[in-house]
Formats: C-alpha cells, sequence, structure tokens
C-alpha cells in the first residue's frame, strides 16, 4: 500500500512538471482501461468488474449485439422490431461497439428531421424526429436518403494541396405524404460506445466550470452547456451525450435509440415512434409492454456504461510524443481538454477515476462549413458538442474505416481537422501552417489515442 | 502488489537454462496437441459428412436419425478446440479465419430455411433471388448484413437436420419429408450438403495450420518468444473460461430463461457443448489429448509455484465435473417458474461460478509465470 502511494505520488509530480503531460498517459479509461488493440479493442469489459458485474455486461453485450425480429416470435425476449426502424440491433450500427460509416453500406448513419419555426424545432407531422428508412413486413418504409458528396479543394499554406468531401441529402421515395416543405434534414453518424459510463461520472459541476458562454476570457472559444430534457424526472438537465448534447445521461441515450432506431419500446420510452397519420404502423403487432423488460434494458444500460475504454499505443515515439505538443500549441486542447475525474458512480468501477477522453462536453460554435441548420435543446444551427477523442486512433482496426464528424464526411483524421470552422478556425489555420513534418506529427499523436 | 511484481521480474529474467528448455517443450506440446484435436475432430466431422450424404441419397427416419447422431458425436469433438481460439490463431485469424463460418452461434433460423409463422423465409426458400446453392454462395451470405445472419457451419447443419425446438422437454422435431416432399426439399438437401462439405474444408484448414514440418502457423507459433506463445495459450484459456462460455454462453441463457440463448438449441446438445469448452481448457492445462502427452502449462506454474499449478488443475476439473452434472436438456432449466433451488439451476450457476473462479486463477498463474493477460 505504501509502495503504491508513493508511486501515485512521483506520477502527480510528473504530471506537473510539463504541460503535455496530460496528454501522455496510456490508461485513458481509469483502472478498467484495457489493453487490447485489436478488432475487438471497443469490445471489452472494464477490467476492474466484479464477476457480478461482468455477468450484468455480458447479458447486456448479448442484447446489443442481436437482432431484434418481427413479433410475434418465439424469440420473445427479442421481438418487436419496427414497424419502422433504421437497423435490427444496437450492434449494426455499432459495429463491434464502434464508428458507423456512410460509405459501409451498412446502417450507421440515420437522418433527424425538424422544421424551423426561429431558433425551435419540431417534428414533422408526418415523418416525425427522425427518418426510418426501413421496416418490417407489410409496413412501409418512411423514405430513404440520398446522399451526394460534391468535392471542394484546398491548400496548405506550404503549398500542398488536399480535397475534401461535402455531403448534400435527398430524400427519396417518401411513403407517407408531402413532408413540410422547410423541413431541415440532420445527418447523426453512430459513434463509438465506450466509456460513456465514465463521461456520465464527471461531475456537473466540472463540465460547467469549463464554460465560457460569453467569451470572457477573451480566447476566442466559448463552450455552452446544453440543457435538455430528462424523461427520468421529467425535468431538464445537463447534455452530455449525442452530437449536440441532446441527451442527458447513457440511459436515457439507450432508451431513444432503441426506441427511434429499432423501435424498440422501452421503460423510458412506452410508445412506439409512429407518428398519428402512421395507423398500420400504430396498428402493427407488438413485442410486448414494453418490448424490452426493465431487466434486460437496464443491463444493456449497464453494458454501454462499462465497456472498457482502450490503452494508448506507442507513447515513447518521439513523433507521438512531438506531436503532443503540437496539439496543445495549436490550441486543439481549449476544447478537447484531455483530463477530467470522475466523481461518485452507483457503479464503483466508474468512480474516482482519473480519465483522458480529450472533451470539455459542452457545444462550441463550428461555422457554416459544419452547421446543420438544425437547433437541438440549446444548441443553436452551428454548434456541436466537443466530441471525445479516447480510441480514435483504433478506428480502423475496428471499423475498417476513418469517417469522423457527425455525418461521416472527412475520410482522415487529417480532412476531421480541416473541417473544423468558428471556434476552431485559428486553430485549424495554426495546424495548417505547420510544416508537414509537424502536421504528420500531430496525427500521429492522435492515431495513438 | 507492487514489490511482489518487482520480485516476479527478478524471477523471470533469472530463468535457468533447464526452465527455457521446459518452456520451449510446452509450446511445442501445445502445437502437437492442438494439432491433434483438430486431427480428431476432423475424423468424425468427415463420419457425419458421410452419414448426411447416405441421410440425402435416402432419406428415411432412421437415416436422419443416424446423420444426428453422428453430428452429436462429431460436436463432442470440437468443442474441446475452442480453447484455441481468442488469440488471433488460425481459427479466428482477422484476415482468413474460419470460426465464423464454423461456429457462429446465435443464428437467425428465419435467414435459411422456413420457420414457425414464415413458411417461406430463408434462402432454402427463395429460389429466384438465390438460384444455385453451392459453397461460393453461403461462404458470402454467412454474417451478411448482421451478426446473426449465419448460413454455415456447426449449427446451421443442427438447424437443418433438427428444426426449430419448439418444445420444452425435447429436441427440435424437423420432418423427414422436408428432405422428400415438402417444398424446396431438393434445395434444402443441396444446403445441407454443401454447407457439411464446407465444413470438412475449413476443419480441413485447422489440421494443416497446425501440421508439423510444414510451412505454416504452427511453424511460427513455435518461433515466438516463449512468453508471447504462453500468453497466447493462456489467453485462450482464460477468454473461453470466462467471458465466452461464463458469460455468453451460460449466464445469458441462465439470466435471460430464452431458449435462444442455449448454445446448441436444436439439438439440446447444451450440456455436452459445455463439457467440451471446458474439458479443452483442462487439456491445455495438462497436456494431454489422444496420442499427445507432453509438459502442459501446468508443469510451467509447478515449476514456479506447486501449490497454485495443483489448485488451478482442480479448479478446472472441478469446473468439468460440475458442468457433467448439469441435466440435460439444458433448456428444461430456463422455463420460466423454475426455481434457482431446483438442482439444474444450481447446477449451471455452479458452473458459471466455478469457470469464472478458474479464470482468476489462470490469471494468477499467468503472473507467476511473468505473463501478462488482458481478458476481456
Amino acid at each position: 500500500m505504501r509502495a503504491r502511494l508513493l508511486a501515485g505520488l512521483v506520477l502527480v509530480l510528473a504530471a506537473c512538471s510539463s504541460p503535455t503531460a496530460d496528454l501522455l498517459v496510456v490508461d485513458s479509461g481509469g483502472e478498467g482501461t484495457t489493453n487490447a488493440s485489436d478488432r475487438n479493442a471497443f469490445g471489452n469489459s472494464a477490467r476492474n468488474l466484479t464477476n457480478d458485474e461482468r455477468r450484468r455486461f455480458e447479458i447486456g453485450d448479448s442484447f446489443f449485439t442481436q437482432n431484434w425480429v418481427t413479433a410475434p416470435s418465439s424469440t420473445d425476449a427479442r421481438d418487436g422490431l419496427g414497424p419502422l426502424h433504421n437497423a435490427q440491433s444496437c450492434s449494426s450500427c455499432h459495429l463491434l461497439d464502434g464508428r458507423g460509416s456512410p460509405d459501409s453500406g451498412e446502417p450507421g448513419l440515420l437522418f433527424r428531421l425538424g422544421v424551423l419555426s426561429g431558433d425551435e424545432q419540431a417534428p414533422d407531422p408526418s415523418y416525425g424526429d427522425q427518418l426510418q428508412d426501413r421496416s418490417i413486413l407489410g409496413i412501409e418504409p418512411e423514405g430513404s436518403i440520398r446522399v451526394i458528396y460534391v468535392d471542394e479543394e484546398g491548400s496548405y499554406p506550404d503549398g500542398s494541396v488536399y480535397s475534401l468531401r461535402r455531403p448534400v441529402y435527398q430524400l427519396e421515395d417518401l411513403a407517407y405524404g408531402e413532408i413540410s416543405v422547410d423541413v431541415v434534414v440532420s445527418p447523426r453518424l453512430a459513434p463509438a460506445v465506450f466509456g460513456a459510463g465514465l463521461l456520465e461520472a464527471i461531475p456537473e459541476a466540472s463540465i460547467t466550470s469549463l464554460a465560457d458562454p460569453d467569451d470572457e476570457d477573451g480566447d476566442g472559444i466559448s463552450g455552452r452547456p446544453n440543457h435538455v430534457a430528462e424523461l427520468a424526472t421529467g425535468g431538464s438537465a445537463l447534455g452530455r451525450f449525442g452530437w449536440k448534447a441532446n441527451v442527458p445521461g447513457v440511459a436515457q441515450q439507450v432508451a431513444s435509440a432503441f426506441n427511434g432506431d429499432i423501435g424498440i419500446t422501452s421503460p423510458l420510452l412506452p410508445d412506439e415512434n409512429c407518428t398519428p397519420t402512421q395507423t398500420e404502423c400504430a396498428a402493427a403487432i407488438d413485442g410486448g409492454s414494453p418490448e424490452i423488460t426493465r431487466d434486460r434494458f437496464e443491463d444493456v444500460v449497464f453494458y454501454n456504461k462499462t465497456l472498457a475504454v482502450p490503452a494508448r499505443r506507442g507513447l515513447d515515439d518521439p513523433d507521438v510524443i512531438a506531436g503532443a505538443s503540437l496539439f496543445a500549441a495549436t490550441g486543439c486542447t481549449s476544447c478537447h481538454v484531455a483530463r477530467h475525474e470522475t466523481g461518485a458512480s452507483e457503479i464503483e468501477a466508474l468512480s474516482n477515476q482519473v480519465i483522458y477522453p480529450f472533451t470539455d462536453l459542452l457545444l462550441h460554435d463550428m461555422g457554416p462549413g459544419l452547421a446543420d441548420g438544425r437547433p437541438d435543446g440549446l444548441a443553436t444551427a452551428s454548434e456541436w458538442r466537443t466530441p471525445p477523442l479516447w480510441g480514435i486512433g483504433l478506428t480502423e482496426t475496428v471499423n475498417g474505416h476513418l469517417n469522423f464528424l457527425h455525418d461521416g464526411r472527412a475520410r482522415s483524421l487529417e480532412e476531421a481537422i480541416l473541417w473544423h470552422g468558428g471556434e476552431a478556425a485559428a486553430a485549424r489555420d495554426t495546424f495548417a501552417a505547420l510544416d508537414s513534418a509537424q502536421r504528420a506529427q500531430l496525427l500521429a499523436f492522435l492515431e495513438s489515442l | 502488489m507492487t514489490v511482489a511484481a518487482i520480485t516476479l521480474v527478478v524471477a523471470a529474467c533469472g530463468d535457468s537454462g533447464a526452465a527455457e528448455e521446459l518452456e520451449t517443450e510446452v509450446v511445442a506440446n501445445y502445437a502437437d496437441l492442438v494439432h491433434e484435436s483438430y486431427r480428431i475432430s476432423l475424423t468424425s466431422a468427415s463420419k457425419m459428412d458421410q452419414m448426411i450424404d447416405t441421410f440425402l441419397a435416402d432419406p428415411t427416419a432412421d437415416t436422419m436419425a443416424a446423420a444426428k447422431e453422428a453430428w452429436l458425436k462429431a460436436r463432442d469433438d470440437y468443442g474441446p478446440t475452442e480453447a484455441f481460439r481468442f488469440y488471433g490463431g488460425p481459427i479466428d485469424d482477422e484476415e482468413d479465419g474460419v470460426e465464423g463460418l464454423l461456429n457462429a452461434w446465435p443464428l437467425d433460423e428465419a435467414y435459411i430455411d422456413y420457420v414457425e409463422g414464415a413458411p417461406d423465409a430463408g434462402v432454402i426458400n427463395m429460389p429466384e433471388e438465390y438460384p444455385t446453392i453451392d459453397a461460393e454462395l453461403l461462404v458470402s451470405l454467412n454474417e451478411a448484413g448482421g451478426e446473426a445472419n449465419i448460413s454455415t457451419g456447426w449449427h446451421a447443419i443442427e438447424f437443418l437436420l433438427w428444426g426449430q425446438d419448439l418444445s420444452g422437454d425435447g429436441a427440435g422435431n424437423r420432418p423427414v419429408e422436408d428432405y422428400t416432399t415438402a417444398g424446396n426439399a431438393d434445395r434444402r438437401a443441396q444446403y445441407l450438403a454443401v454447407t457439411s462439405d464446407l465444413l470438412l474444408v475449413h476443419l480441413g484448414r485447422m489440421v494443416d495450420a497446425w501440421a508439423p514440418d510444414a510451412g505454416n502457423y504452427r511453424a511460427d507459433f513455435v518461433a515466438l518468444p516463449a512468453d508471447e506463445a504462453l500468453g497466447k495459450i493462456m489467453t485462450g484459456m482464460g477468454e473461453l473460461s470466462r467471458g465466452e462460455l461464463a458469460g455468453e454462453r451460460m449466464t445469458v441463457a441462465y439470466e435471460t430463461r430464452s431458449q435462444e440463448d442455449e448454445h446448441s438449441c436444436f439439438s439440446d446438445n447444451t450440456t455436452s457443448d459445455i463439457v467440451g469448452n471446458a474439458s479443452g481448457i483442462e487439456r491445455v492445462y495438462l497436456g494431454r489429448v489422444g496420442s499427445v502427452d507432453g509438459p502442459g502449462i501446468y508443469d510451467l506454474v509447478a515449476a514456479e509455484d506447486e501449490a497454485l499449478a495443483d489448485r488451478l488443475r482442480d479448479e478446472i476439473g472441478a469446473s468439468v465435473a460440475v458442468a457433467e452434472s448439469i441435466p440435460p436438456p439444458f433448456d428444461q432449466h430456463l422455463a420460466e417458474g423454475v426455481s434457482d433451488e431446483e438442482p439444474g439451476r444450481v447446477a449451471i450457476f455452479d458452473t458459471i461460478v466455478s469457470l469464472e473462479g478458474q479464470t482468476d486463477t489462470i490469471v494468477e498463474a499467468a503472473v507467476a509465470l511473468g505473463v501478462d493477460l488482458n481478458l476481456s
């Protein structure tokens, strides 16, 4: 015990000695961090779970991974798919607990709908707040979306050129009549799942202490907390999850995804996602009320909370170390805040952990290039939540692609940086002004995450 | 804890020549044991394939029963080989591993053939979309569009022989007419013949990958630094013990009481499957199967800490014994209303706890050998 205390002390001292120390810590996810770096690197349980907890994790895993089927079925624990849906299982979009891709041909990118009135938006009367492009037999899917990419050429100050692609979306095959003329279509890529329980356990005060809504410190970075409806209490709470921080907690995120994406009702969202005009949808046979029982729902939530964060790799590589300094110097850390501490959690393994998610969980204006035009809670049309960066260096290993940002338009980490605008424009410009060797070092740093 | 770890590192650095020699022997014996295990499995699977051919040439209740019997026998020989998974070896290599083609589970039956309430479901009943059922088609369809969309392997054959298990107290009861007069009987027969042949092809690849004196995976494996090879061997033992067997295969079925979540849900062979897996771990630990009998992980651990080696041997043996005590059919213990105090459910739960306990000891043994295990 004494030896451990001493070791801890040494680490703390080391951490104070260098401004980049927080950027080069192996165990991104605290004591539960997994050392796996293979194709299943996102799918392991936190290493510090008890055997009882691991059993819950396994059950949750099963209900996360396996397909839901049409009701009624002999598979009665897993029936009730749809009637309207985007996917048959959580893992259809979060394949291997990872990130979706718009280019894979599999589910993984879905589309929110909103009809604007001033700064507010409301669901479309016929299609609701999400386009479901799949359905069970006998029910028409709502429609589909055609994605068209427009290439945009650009160049670095040193003269080297790059090409970005901007997506344009067209609604097609709409099956439930006219859609509102001023409907806004907003894409949402499925993010990797691990670490959600740790993010949820960061004390609210730690997050709001990072906020600077009126940019009083004059650094060009605001940072605003979102406050959104909380289903469990009927009140409002700090938003932490979703691309616009529009969801307050893991349970609500899981319930929303079950309901909107798979058509599975749960204790938190007991009604099917059919709009008033979708009468066949509403009349279809359901898989129970709710379709996922409270116990199983809580197992899936537990699973989502306790997936382990993968450890960093290659931290003794000189390029990675140099890249860390550049990551700080270019201003990335203004929003991608490396270090947090969790507070108390009902899950002991998540409590009082030092973690390195590289996010402030706040909203930032990312400029017109990324704006989706659809406000969400307090988030404006051009604001997005800083996404965590932990694990992004394993995206290709796990999911076989490098599609980043809320719609997967970026085809590499480099493209993702180049899309940063608004409050992040200065950091992007600083990155672009680096020489090519330095840019490579910064990217090597990101790949170590 | 820190002090203990330092001592171990020092001990590992001070390995004598004799200890290194033993490590090399253990790794080589493991390679022999894996090869022998797959050879045994291929032999009984070939027998099964013959019985399936006999059945399809003359589909009667008797030939069907003989084919089922052969599946059950072959399944017993495959189960122990699952201890050779989980480290990216030939069975589950990222690039060309065949595990998903051999043994993926659970499968969505309606992806293959009709099920209750959906008489036209499945590839078999879609002649226009899939006019020719051949090996290429089935391999291409496996896991297309979802992890449960399984078209090949042990459980596909099992489903085609037994059909859905719709009763609480017996296995599936597919009528022999499915292979004579029923709709698409010829396509069903073709599907069964092709997927059985494929199973032999994929098992054969495992035998080849581990054969001695060849430029294959085995040659690379025995050339690895000993601690790396031992890490792989013990990862296979630990992952099968806890995450796969205690977790995915047993806990989920036990807790959800869903028959679909028992491993061999069509044939009701789940208890034997569990025993097969558990005995595979024992096989690796002791280093013995068939004609192979050399030093195992046990001997290495014993050289460091004999009491620990014996304790792990006893725990692994106890897991096999308690798994054998689960009364078949497994699914009778999953029915609603069966109390957790009933002997069958107690035996299932005890097996889960025993497997979890032995996993902790496997990790302890790895530490004693200076091997860093990262179990999920």
